[in-house]
């Protein structure tokens, strides 16, 4: 049993580079969720498949053009372009998920693009990494990728509440209550609907589970503590970067659901506008 | 008598789809007028934009002369206060409730409050959420009425009440409409109409059709 795949399997996990045949025995599970679902006829095989052939070459095409850009002594600019990219991108999907919100692409990218400032401004300003193509990029997608949970739930949610509780919202309108007071349950209940999956994976981690950044590092054979310094540095910054992307698009909703005399616009559901 | 509200050629639309067409309607200062008319007929579209939770997409509207669109629409709100169909409660307890219409409000003033709307001061303590549908709507009356209204608009209020609570509540409406507060009533119902009208408005289609005093 010390022959050549368990020897190669034993060498990636050493050194933290995964070789064809690592990535086919990661595999191993997935076909066993497809047998399962074949044998108890949950119909989900398929969907396992796509969904894992889908992400590796998503992962594989990110990896070439990654590899165009990141690396010492690349310039920056091509890792900036990177950024913007990842932007407009989240800016997008954020306005996709809440149609009925007129220009939220252009909120959303503000409030990616001031949660992405702030966060950028910590980690090089203050010099916790220093600034390259090979910590921009990463540090960035971290944060973008966090926030833009942050958004879609933000805004999906605050609309969905202000539709569903439209008479709520109506009664203090008509009490003279501007729409700034008139939303805030709503939207304080959005924030808390976006934000506590964080603080609850702040609060346990480690307990529960080693986080991501932090299992790439132990696995790349990087010095326990070193990881750990690390993972606090991103655990931090996506909370962060999370509550304020949430609360500068919760704010800059209000003028988007309301008019301008204080009367919270006609909000039809998406099935009902096609 | 000076004219509350002065509907001129108002239209209201959405989607496309006529809620309102060529309305044109004065209504008198003092007592009580009813709009009355079959369900989706406009008459809760008509009392909407008294409030300014609407507003015209054509003509235009005047309160004391002036027109609506150009008023402070948070302190018109306060002038003329509105009770909606079903009693909507906050959350939190009935005080909490009055505190959003007037935050400063000691609770000797919440309990004289809820004195005005028939309701003990022991209420004050009770989450909103679990009054009957006549004791909330009291205590959303009682919430409107914090904001001291010249005038009281009443979008079908006794519908989700039993036959005890809606006479209770249409004797406090009489008494307010006595007291001086001016009072646009909903109902579809004909015989609540007939009890309540000092003058009639009868609604159907987006049009008023008749008028009665």
């Amino acid at each position: 049993m010390t022959g050549g795949p368990v020897r190669l399997l034993a060498a990636t996990a050493d050194t933290g580079r995964v070789g064809p045949l690592g990535l086919a025995a990661s595999l191993i599970l997935v076909a066993v969720v497809v047998v399962v679902s074949r044998w108890r006829h949950l119909d989900l095989g398929r969907q396992v498949v796509v969904a894992c052939a889908l992400a590796l070459v998503q992962l594989l095409l990110v990896g070439v053009g990654l590899g165009l850009v990141v690396g010492d002594g690349r310039p920056l600019w091509p890792s900036w372009i990177w950024v913007a990219a990842m932007l407009l991108y989240a800016a997008w999907i954020t306005a996709r998920r809440a149609p009925e919100v007129a220009g939220l692409f252009g909120l959303a990218l503000l409030a990616l693009a001031a949660a992405l400032a702030v966060s950028l401004a910590v980690v090089f300003g203050l010099g916790v990494f220093r600034l390259t193509s090979r910590t921009l990029v990463p540090t960035a997608g971290l944060i973008v990728g966090n926030a833009l949970t942050s958004t879609v739930v933000v805004a999906r949610r605050a609309v969905e509440d202000l539709r569903d509780k439209r008479p709520e919202v109506e009664a203090r309108l008509a009490l003279g209550l501007p729409a700034e007071q008139a939303a805030r349950p709503h939207l304080r209940s959005a924030l808390r609907t976006a934000l506590s999956p964080q603080i609850e994976r702040t609060r346990a981690v480690g307990l529960v589970a080693l986080p991501g950044a932090m299992t790439g590092l132990l696995l790349a054979g990087v010095d326990p503590l070193v990881a750990v310094a690390v993972q606090v540095v991103v655990m931090y910054l996506v909370l962060g970067s999370a509550a304020v992307v949430g609360a500068v698009l919760a704010l800059g909703l209000i003028p988007r659901l309301f008019t301008a005399d204080h009367r919270l616009r006609e909000l039809p559901r998406p099935a009902d506008s096609a | 008598m000076g004219r509350l509200f002065s509907f001129e050629d108002v239209a209201v639309a959405f989607q496309g789809v006529a809620l309102l067409e060529g309305v044109d309607l004065e209504l008198p200062e003092s007592g009580c007028t009813v709009l009355v008319g079959p369900s989706g007929a406009g008459k809760s579209t008509l009392l909407r934009l008294c409030n300014r939770l609407e507003a015209p997409t054509a003509g235009v509207l005047r309160f004391r002369g002036e027109d609506v669109a150009a008023l402070d629409p948070l302190r018109h709100r306060r002038r003329v206060g509105m009770v909606f169909q079903r009693p909507v409660a906050f959350g939190g307890t009935v005080l909490d409730n009055l505190r959003v219409a007037r935050p400063e409000l000691t609770v000797d003033a919440a309990a004289e409050a809820l004195d005005q709307v028939g309701l003990p001061p022991l209420f004050l303590e009770r989450e909103q959420a679990t009054l009957s549908g006549g004791e909330g709507q009291r205590a959303c009356l009682a919430r409107t009425l914090l904001t001291e209204p010249e005038v009281l608009l009443l979008d079908e209020p006794t519908a989700s009440l039993d036959a005890g609570a809606a006479t209770g509540l249409e004797r406090l409406a009489k008494d307010l409409a006595g007291r001086g507060t001016s009072l646009l009533w909903v109902t579809h119902d004909a015989a609540q109409a007939e009890r309540l009208a000092d003058r009639l408005v009868v609604v159907d289609g987006g049009r008023v059709e008749a008028r009665w005093t």
